[in-house]
């Protein structure tokens, strides 16, 4: 279930409260979110759509806390975000969220296998637990073919299927993915819906997704409208 | 865990051209550094292999060098007898009263004159300097104007070699031997009979300059320093011939390190800009792989080590491509003015893997230096808008 009237449901998985974010520009203040209210519970996909500048892709920085809100609370599995420092932050980055980007964000200098690995290597794991990860990671978006592939050998689809399978190997809590279509073709693009679709469907994955393209916007489960910075829901179709 | 090294590895691999630029600065700065190092070092070896542990060198109380020494032949016969000195099979003291002087004679390759140290020695020197070995003729016969010459002297001087006529001080004289002194300053010098020189010189007959005198075994020095110190007829500074000559290279060797500092500091300084512009571009390059990281988990600490070991690994190349370019000079031979007695002293340049080690800390150094500042500018990178950076 997804709210966005600031009235809790049970235990939903991410519940923001009264969240504000405001930018200086010289002596003008930008105010990108006004009093924002959102519940998302584990296991669902949700789309958030809006003009450029509406504040989308903030929003999905504050929930993923890469950076921090003005006022209001974040809390996300229990756990409220919004005062930790920033080593604790990173820390719970590493444990509770899994990014996908437009651009892909792979470094260029490792392989498919070696980008999947890196979240890993905050972990605990043995080398060999690693690369059984990584290779599960791989072979679920259909990759395991092209493990030694540097990203430049790759076609841009298959460079973000890397970053999915880089966003789910250790397991996060949940997905954050910034127009995760954006740089690709309509087939490559809606392939890579699917994969969401299916990792939330399959693996009971909760996914977070910005996105221009009302096409995959429709794939999820809500979507959700940022005006004047603030959230209403959307009827899937429009 | 940290950044895995291998993403700093190939990133440098990646942004060779201004990895080289990095690289070269840091070895140009490491290269001179060491074989400025190997010249103070070579310098000094040449010396104190000139002295032997199982020699005490014996010059005039407060004399700094045999130039400004004199020991008159009453003061040499107490220290020939004095206890711990070693005596040949008839009993002879093993003692050399020598006298130093200076010739301009033209070098083999300019024909500019050099200033060239003659020895007058005893008969018995040999005996004593055993690090001496006559390698082609003879040795002089006493009160007969024969030269015995050193190695570099014949290589460096000319008319130098075996049966070779020379004039000094107004006097032909034969040269009848060469000696290999084994590297040490000795071989920089011409040896004959003491008297003869003295005469050839008008220097007083009685009068020498230092006192060479073998020990009976390295562990008498003290006795016959103690005795010989103590002694109210005498004002003598006694020590072993190796501190001696340890001492007679420091002007040159103290000159060289401070110019060898002088000269790596500048360019370390400038090796360290071209390390911070390299690492502040592949920072700035690479904002969007740096912000991915922190993204995904690794912290700031993660980041400005990593890159401040990627600095080391560029610096560390750098170290050893200027260690590379420094070893040929290992074994060049060059001669310069010794301050301390004015003459000639041919010298072998000795890049010892101390002054490599030297050298490379000097590089690590440097990439430290030069790689934390853009280490930190990394860590700090605002993420949320480096990772929408193109």
């Amino acid at each position: 279930m997804v709210r966005v009237d600031g009235i809790n449901n049970g235990d939903a998985l991410i519940r923001v409260r009264d969240l504000d974010k405001t930018y200086r520009r010289g002596s003008e203040v930008i105010h990108v979110l006004q009093g924002l209210n959102l519940n998302v519970d584990r296991g669902e996909f949700v789309a958030f759509m809006g003009p450029s500048g509406s504040g989308k892709t903030t929003l999905l920085n504050l929930l993923g806390g890469l950076d921090v809100p003005s006022a209001g609370t974040i809390t996300a599995d229990g756990e409220q975000i919004e005062k930790m420092s920033g080593r604790k932050l990173a820390a719970w980055r590493a444990r509770h969220v899994g990014f996908v980007f437009q651009m892909y964000n792979l470094l260029p200098v490792l392989t498919a296998f070696q980008n999947v690995e890196l979240p890993l290597l905050l972990t605990k794991l043995s080398k060999s637990d690693r690369r059984r990860h990584v290779e599960m990671a791989l072979s679920i978006v259909g990759l395991s073919d092209r493990m030694k592939h540097y990203p430049n050998q790759l076609s841009g689809g298959q460079e973000q299927r890397v970053a999915i399978a880089r966003a789910i190997v250790a397991d996060p809590t949940f997905l954050l993915c910034d127009e995760p279509t954006g740089d690709l073709d309509r087939k490559n693009g809606m392939e890579i819906i699917e994969l969401l679709e299916r990792l939330v469907a399959e693996h009971y994955k909760t996914v977070l997704m910005v996105t221009h393209d009302p096409i995959a916007a429709n794939k999820a489960h809500q979507i959700l409208h940022l005006e004047k910075g603030s959230l209403v829901e959307a009827t899937k179709g429009n | 865990m940290a950044i895995p090294l291998i993403y700093n590895l190939r990133s440098v691999g990646k942004r060779w051209v201004s990895s080289i630029v990095a690289i070269a600065g840091i070895g140009g700065a490491v290269g001179v550094f060491i074989a400025m190092m190997a010249m103070a070092r070579g310098f000094q070896a040449t010396l104190v292999a000139s002295g032997s542990v199982r020699n005490a060198m014996i010059l005039r109380g407060g004399a700094t060098s045999e130039m400004d020494s004199a020991i008159d032949r009453d003061q040499e016969r107490t220290i020939s007898d004095a206890p711990g000195i070693a005596r040949d099979a008839n009993g002879t003291p093993l003692v050399s009263a020598e006298v130093v002087c200076i010739a301009s004679l033209p070098k083999k390759d300019t024909g500019t004159d050099a200033n060239v140290q003659i020895r007058g020695v005893s008969p018995i020197v040999l005996q004593i300097r055993d690090v001496v070995k006559i390698t082609e003729g003879r040795f002089f016969h006493p009160g007969v104007t024969e030269l015995v010459v050193g190695r570099n002297v014949t290589l460096t001087i000319r008319g130098m070699n075996l049966g070779d006529k020379v004039k000094i001080g107004g006097r032909e004289w034969d040269v009848v031997g060469v000696f290999d002194a084994g590297g040490s300053a000795l071989d920089s010098e011409i040896w004959c009979d003491q008297p003869l020189l003295s005469q050839t010189f008008d220097r007083p007959e009685n009068i020498f300059q230092s006192i060479c005198a073998r020990l009976q075994n390295p562990g008498t020095f003290q006795t016959v320093k103690d005795s010989l110190t103590s002694n109210p007829a005498l004002t003598v500074d006694v020590m072993r011939e190796v501190d001696f000559y340890t001492r007679q290279s420091q002007m040159i060797t103290t000159v060289i390190h401070s110019l060898g500092f002088l000269v790596a500091i500048v360019m370390g300084i400038g090796a360290i800009f071209s390390a911070l512009n390299t690492m502040y571009s592949a920072v700035s390059a690479r904002a969007r792989e740096v912000a991915t990281l922190r993204a995904l988990g690794f912290g700031g600490g993660s980041v400005v080590a990593s890159f401040v070991l990627e600095s080391l690994f560029i610096s560390l190349i750098g170290g050893l491509v200027g260690a590379l370019f420094a070893l040929p000079v290992n074994g060049m031979t060059v001669s310069t003015i010794n301050w301390q007695t004015f003459s000639h002293t041919a010298f072998a340049f000795q890049v010892t893997l101390p002054i490599v080690a030297m050298g490379i800390i000097f590089a690590l150094f440097m990439g430290l230096v030069g790689g934390l500042m853009p280490a930190i500018r990394a860590a700090r990178l605002p993420v949320a808008a480096a990772l929408r950076e193109l």
